[in-house]
């Protein structure tokens, strides 16, 4: 633990001295997943109080966003939530045309699908190397990163950046992949991914040391999990089937077959295996998005919102304004104010956009998941021991990009 | 209009309104259905009854954001919006109230324990304050942050900038210094009618009457000047521009270029 010790008042009892610690946990510290500095009242080794201290990367996005054409905004997204970018990009792309009332073709429904699902991998491959290695496993950790790498040579393939993609557009995706990709990725799941996976994960579920540290960690009972706004693997956990891809589908998600994988018991290690049983399903949706896949094109034909072809611009008077004025002035989006919120890999992520018919939008407010989730710190461990903490804080999965923005 | 987005699809929005605004008919100002979103906007002093009738008597279980809006040209500038979500009826609708910078709204801390930290944000960022919430400091700003960053009037680049000193061995704090004015540039098209000042054009008494067309009637009126008019008023031989007749001499003028 980082910062000094503090020797509360203290009440006495009979001749013995009982004293409460205040501790700084934090700001910086390994297991806080980014900066967060939580303020720990200690009895001896046990918590009383947690109060969590963020906005420590607070960088005040929404007020950039402001500022910014509707596009230009974009890429303010993959920076919030750094660990699955293409996720938060989906919220708002379809914010944006919620409000416009956008068809988006099939093709580039199908994409963002398949690439929302390997940020979601990508995602939990991150997470749960951390959550294992919080709680003192270092292997598996080693040997998913290097998934997270596939997934990451995946991305550059597709949009040139391994981590920022600013890959979504309203109407679509900026670029179509080449089929070599798809293969590769389908490929990947079938000969190397499992394989890998399975055998990290066999040193960690069955792992007395893992479950010791996990196993009756930070119980929630469902009516808490609903009360305090859990989303996600936490309401999962809980053993409430709510995934909003099932109960409220986007994209091409209700022509997908797969399971919503729950937990029993509602603690840390429920939450870690619902990670692992919704890495199996996002493999399915791949590749059932790989077999479904028409060709067509990537993005909306309104030519009002998204940019020409590069060829129609050399050829057509229309194509040429239409660039100039998408790249200058952006698009207009009509008046009026929606919150459209998808299943991030962390839970519940959402746009509320309010648009006043310019090419700006006027308030865009996010929200981010871990706030409600890390909120219930103080309440999930309280009378847990001081190690505890990090293995709830990994369960969570909190990224203070996002929490912050 | 038909839908034709991808949007997330929720249960349908048919009958909402008629039948929550019933319930909460006496404190409802207006409710409306736009974009595929149910909007009840309600007196600000009723806020928490309203959203305890939605939460126990609707199914509203869980409350996932509130968002706070500076509307500085309104009598009260701002708005705070609760997104409530249905687990059971898998809906969503939005309830907003609006206050101005010294009236407190009530707080949902009492309905829901994670509204606690949405209205200190909603505090921190825009100044609205919350009756009843007992821990309202700031949450996303810095330790001893002064003004509410998300009002419209307050400005992108802030007031104080903050580095390391490697003199005083500590973190400073100082007033913002550009290098270079902050670039806001302003893509809305003029050709489009717009309602302010250009740049250059603050001396010209208006926009251009359009409405009236424009017609050159005679002579005077093309504005070209007395020499011309008298030129026009005899009347000349019109010369197509490529017979002009060109006197072309191989001695140049003393002095010239």
């Amino acid at each position: 633990m980082t910062g000094g010790m503090q020797i509360e008042e203290s009440p006495t009892t009979d001749g013995e001295v009982i004293s409460n610690y205040t501790i700084n946990f934090g700001p910086q510290h390994p297991a806080a997943h980014g900066v967060l500095r939580m303020v720990m009242e200690l009895d001896g080794e046990v918590i009383e109080r947690i109060d969590p201290h963020i906005g420590l990367l607070h960088r005040g996005t929404e007020k950039l966003i402001e500022q910014k054409t509707y596009l230009q905004a974009l890429p303010y997204f993959d920076r919030l939530d750094y660990c699955s970018p293409l996720c938060q990009e989906h919220s708002y792309v379809l914010a944006i045309e919620k409000l416009l009332n956008l068809e988006v073709p099939e093709r580039a429904q199908y994409l963002r699908v398949l690439f929302a699902e390997l940020t979601r991998i990508s995602n939990h491959m991150l997470n749960m190397g951390a959550h294992v290695l919080d709680v003192g496993a270092f292997t598996p950790n080693l040997w998913i990163m290097d998934l997270r790498e596939d997934c990451m040579n995946f991305f550059e393939r597709a949009s040139g950046a391994r981590m920022h993609s600013a890959w979504f557009r309203p109407g679509g995706v900026h670029q179509d992949v080449p089929e070599k990709l798809l293969v590769d990725i389908g490929d990947w799941l079938d000969n190397r991914f499992f394989q890998l996976f399975d055998d990290a994960m066999s040193l960690v579920i069955d792992n007395r040391i893992f479950k010791q540290r996990n196993v009756d960690i930070a119980v929630v009972s469902r009516d808490d999990a609903v009360a305090w706004g859990f989303s996600g693997p936490m309401i999962r956990a809980a053993g409430i089937p709510w995934d909003l891809r099932k109960s409220q589908p986007y994209d091409v998600y209700d022509r997908m077959e797969f399971d919503i994988p729950v937990g029993t018991n509602s603690d840390c290690y429920d939450r870690f295996m619902v990670r692992v049983q919704e890495i199996r399903e996002s493999a399915k949706i791949i590749k059932q998005c790989i077999a479904q896949m028409p060709q067509g094109p990537i993005a909306s034909d309104d030519g009002k919102v998204s940019p020409p072809k590069r060829g129609e611009m050399k050829q057509s008077m229309e194509s040429l304004i239409h660039h100039f004025k998408l790249y200058t002035e952006g698009f207009h989006v009509p008046e009026g104010e929606v919150y459209v919120a998808t299943e991030s890999p962390k839970g519940e992520f959402g746009v509320y956009l309010v648009s006043d018919g310019s090419n700006k939008p006027y308030r865009c407010k996010i929200r981010p998941t871990a706030f409600s989730h890390l909120q219930a710190m103080d309440f999930m461990s309280k009378g847990h021991m001081l190690p505890d903490a990090t293995a709830i804080l990994g369960a969570i999965d909190v990224v203070f990009g996002e929490c912050d923005r | 209009m038909a839908v034709v987005h991808s949007a997330p699809k929720f249960a349908s929005n048919e009958g909402v309104i008629a039948e929550l605004s019933e319930s909460i008919s006496i404190w409802l100002l207006s409710a409306s259905e736009k974009h595929g979103e149910v909007i009840f906007t309600v007196q600000r002093d009723a806020i928490e009854d309203v959203l305890r009738i939605l939460r126990d008597d609707h199914k509203y279980q869980q409350m996932m954001e509130i968002a706070g809006a500076d509307y500085p040209d309104r009598a009260e500038r701002f708005e705070v919006v609760y997104m409530l979500l249905s687990l059971t009826k898998n809906h969503r609708i939005m309830v907003k109230c609006s206050t101005d910078e010294n009236t407190p709204v009530p707080t949902v801390t009492t309905l829901w324990p994670n509204a606690g930290w949405l209205e200190r944000e909603v505090f921190d960022m825009y100044g609205v304050t919350f009756a009843g919430n007992k821990d309202l400091r700031r949450i996303l700003t810095d330790y001893g942050f002064e003004g509410h960053p998300f009002r419209k009037d307050f400005p992108m680049t802030g007031y104080t900038e903050l580095r390391y000193s490697e003199e005083e061995k500590r973190v400073v704090y100082e007033p913002v210094e550009l290098p270079q004015d902050m670039r806001t540039f302003d893509f809305l098209s003029p050709w489009e009618g717009s309602d302010y000042v250009l740049p250059g054009d603050e001396k010209a008494d208006g926009p251009p009457d359009v409405d009236k067309p424009k017609t050159t009637e005679k002579p005077a009126d093309t504005g070209a000047g007395e020499e011309a008019e008298e030129l026009a008023e005899e009347g000349t031989e019109a010369v197509p521009p490529n017979m002009v007749e060109v006197e072309i001499t191989d001695e140049k003028e003393e002095g010239g270029a």
